[in-house]
């Protein structure tokens, strides 16, 4: 609080060059308080990434941040180990698929439900949507033991399109909220007069729905993505030989000082993706949870 | 075939067809089955489904379909084993510290980016985390609260404070030369001899490698008697070969750096003083009447050898540091979104009238924002319940007993070695009836807007 202080200082004129740098020095010990602070939040991620370069007898014998004294100790052979065993890569494909399929299924699952709460009309409607609602805070732990029956009746146990399905039926109250709640904010008009022209619900879906809803699907295709990208649960659930990278590095844990070279790295790897997306698609993902949380 | 009842002449009520158009309706009934039968189907079997069987299921034993009736056994098992009793209390723990620390950061980190120009690297930088996986932060902070301060940097940092409030001493370990000097490095050493003023103490020591001699150590320097002080030597009483004990000797080091005390016959410190290279120390002007001298324990101070935080005691509040770590960025892009939706002028007038910054804050800012901050704080209640990815990766197995939280305990019980789907189901169920109230204010919330 006290970085909040110097402000009050600051007279209410603002215009002239005078005023600015008033206000610039007045500001200086808030931009030093933030400037620390951030940094500080980017200190534990960038001493994992550290930690994935340097070799296990120098994990063991000093800090990872010794490594500015001693900067010849990095090396990427750790990540050339990690690549070259099979694991790693086989995981990550299935992270991939598990996170690319739930993502598509639920788009489309989510904005097909999504456009009939919104713009058709059926006996009952608000009800059904306020049931959807009172499955949004459902803990999944509610359905491991029960699905983890049903998908040895389904034979989809330990299976990719198992894991997906369980994540697109967890994730489909919050996209049918999402969406629907962006769709009935679409100018009406645009749809009656399509309607009029004579295009049927499905060209209107394709067409006109999916376009302009865009932002909101891209919305919750990040969220979708980076959320199953990142479980553990559901995958350590119903997989077993099918193993996500969450999952991979999970069964090296046990090991945790001596496996920190194919730990911290693959740690760092499963990182970096959800990172390039979040960073690229931020201003979605945003919006997604300000749609999810305000409202 | 839906588009038959908009072509009447009457669009603006077009939701209701005219009754003739009875086919188009039943039509349009198929075309909103088929919209919604997709999403329907997968929230009846893998969500309303379970949430029934699961209920039940927490009446029966451990395995099987539904296996054996045991009534509220399940229950009893949950409140009386002690995992899932700690597992109850964590979680208490958890929902007590976490909603109201991540609401207050990120309500103080929103406030304060707004006065700065590059606020919003600074929210990216704090929202970081959001985006990672919980596991890779457990893995992360395992790595930043390893207990050595020479590896963990979380300890390293402590170590820096730790030194400042109490140094360790020059030496870790001694022993006395002679029997006249008493006691033990832990409780200080005391030396048996009565003195007065002019008297001479020699306190010698044993048993410090090498290595261990305090550096700038020089020749041990044999006190002489100086009228109305009481001085004396520390040194190293052993020279290569061993030296005779009691006596000061050529190739004997002084300790330099001791902190030598005076004390009354009573026991009361009444001066200290500090050793100098060639181990020699000085009270000066003393007054009449018998002393005694001992090396206090501060000088065999241990350096810090690290707090543990994953040990048993102190994990819950590692997690829950890593878990604001993580939350802090959501709770600030809310409200800084709830901040920028604000009236201005509201702010500017209230400011004009001569609030000062802070009562603004207070008065103005946090009642406006109120709204916001219950849904920030509200949203951090059910994820702080359903915590699991980070106490799984970063509690280390030793102690996961003393870390375990609710949905933890639930997977344990029902995944992670025993097996037992009865009382994990229970768990579940409890677990459950905890976010109801929230699910009720979810769905009054909804309707009142609908």
């Amino acid at each position: 609080m006290a970085a909040a202080a110097p402000a009050i200082e600051v007279p209410a004129q603002r215009d002239t060059v005078a005023a600015k740098i008033v206000r610039a020095v007045a500001n200086a010990p808030l931009q030093i308080f933030l400037a620390a602070l951030g940094l500080l939040w980017l200190v534990p991620t960038f001493g994992l990434f550290i930690t994935s370069i340097l070799p296990v007898q120098s994990v063991a014998s000093k800090g990872w941040w010794q490594i500015f004294s001693h900067p010849s100790e990095a090396t990427w052979s750790n990540y050339h180990e990690l690549f070259h065993n099979s694991g790693l890569t086989e995981a990550l494909k299935t992270t991939a698929y598990i996170a690319v399929g739930n993502t598509l299924i639920i788009v489309l699952i989510g904005a097909m439900a999504g456009y009939a709460f919104a713009w058709l009309e059926f006996p009952g409607r608000d009800w059904v949507f306020v049931g959807v609602i009172g499955l949004l805070v459902v803990p999944l732990q509610m359905a491991l033991i029960p699905m983890f029956k049903l998908y040895d009746i389904f034979g989809i146990f330990d299976t990719v399109i198992g894991i997906i399905l369980f994540h697109v039926a967890f994730g489909l109250p919050f996209a049918i909220f999402l969406l629907r709640n962006f769709f009935i904010g679409l100018p009406k008009d645009i749809l009656e007069s399509a309607r009029i022209d004579g295009a049927n619900e499905f060209i209107i879906f394709l067409r006109l729905i999916l376009p302009l809803g865009l932002p909101a699907i891209a919305s919750l295709a990040i969220f979708q993505f980076l959320w199953t990208w990142n479980d553990l649960l559901v995958a350590l659930v119903f997989g077993q030989n099918v193993q996500p990278i969450t999952v991979w590095i999970a069964g090296q844990l046990r090991e945790f000082g001596t496996s920190i070279d194919i730990i911290a790295p693959a740690s760092f790897v499963s990182l970096i993706v959800p990172l390039i997306v979040f960073l690229a698609f931020q201003r979605y993902f945003v919006q997604g949870l300000l749609a999810g949380s305000v409202k | 075939m839906s588009s038959s009842g908009g072509i009447t002449a009457e669009p603006p009520v077009a939701a209701a067809p005219p009754p003739s158009a009875e086919p188009g309706r039943l039509g349009r009934y198929a075309v909103t089955v088929g919209f919604l039968a997709p999403a329907i189907l997968m929230l009846l079997v893998w969500m309303v489904y379970p949430v029934v069987y699961t209920v039940i299921r927490s009446f029966f034993g451990q395995t099987g379909y539904l296996g054996h009736w045991v009534g509220f056994d399940n229950y009893h098992t949950l409140f009386t084993t002690s995992s899932l009793k700690t597992a109850i209390k964590n979680n208490f723990i958890w929902v007590a510290v976490v909603p109201a620390f991540v609401t207050a950061i990120g309500l103080i980190f929103a406030v304060l980016t707004e006065r700065v120009r590059w606020a919003v690297a600074f929210k990216l930088v704090v929202f970081l985390p959001m985006a990672i996986s919980a596991l890779a932060t457990g893995v992360t902070w395992r790595i930043m609260y390893q207990q050595d301060p020479n590896l963990g940097a979380v300890n390293a940092l402590t170590r820096s404070f730790d030194e400042a409030l109490h140094p360790a001493g020059v030496l870790q370990d001694a022993s006395a030369s002679t029997p006249s000097l008493q006691g033990s490095p832990q409780s200080g050493l005391k030396l048996k001899t009565l003195l007065h003023p002019g008297s001479v103490a020699r306190l010698g020591l044993t048993a410090i490698p090498p290595d261990a001699v305090p550096s700038g150590a020089k020749q041990a320097a044999d006190p002489t008697a100086k009228p109305g002080d009481i001085v004396g030597v520390v040194w190293r009483d052993f020279k290569p070969g061993g030296g005779k004990p009691g006596v000061v000797e050529t190739g004997e080091q002084g300790l330099p750096g001791v902190k030598v005390q005076l004390r009354s016959t009573s026991g009361k410190v009444v001066q200290t003083a500090t050793t100098k290279s060639d181990g020699s120390f000085d009270f000066a002007k003393v007054s009449a009447g018998s002393y005694q001298t001992a090396i206090g324990a501060s000088t065999f101070a241990k350096p810090f050898g690290g707090w543990a935080w994953l040990g048993p005691n102190l994990i819950t509040w590692s997690l829950i540091i890593a878990y604001i770590w993580i939350w802090a960025g959501f709770a600030m892009v809310v409200i800084a979104a709830g901040l920028s939706a604000m009236p201005r002028d509201v702010l500017e007038a209230a400011r004009t009238d001569g609030a000062s910054e802070l009562q603004v804050f207070r008065r103005v800012t946090v009642p406006l924002l109120a709204p916001v901050l219950s849904v920030v704080f509200i949203t951090m209640i059910i994820n702080v319940l359903k915590v699991f990815d980070l106490v799984f990766a970063l509690a280390p197995q030793s102690t996961q007993t003393q870390a375990n939280v609710i949905a933890l305990a639930m997977w344990r019980t029902a995944f992670g070695g025993q097996n037992d789907f009865g009382t994990g189901s229970a768990i579940a169920v409890f677990l459950f009836l905890l976010v109801i109230p929230v699910l009720a204010l979810n769905i009054r919330r909804f309707r009142r807007e609908l």
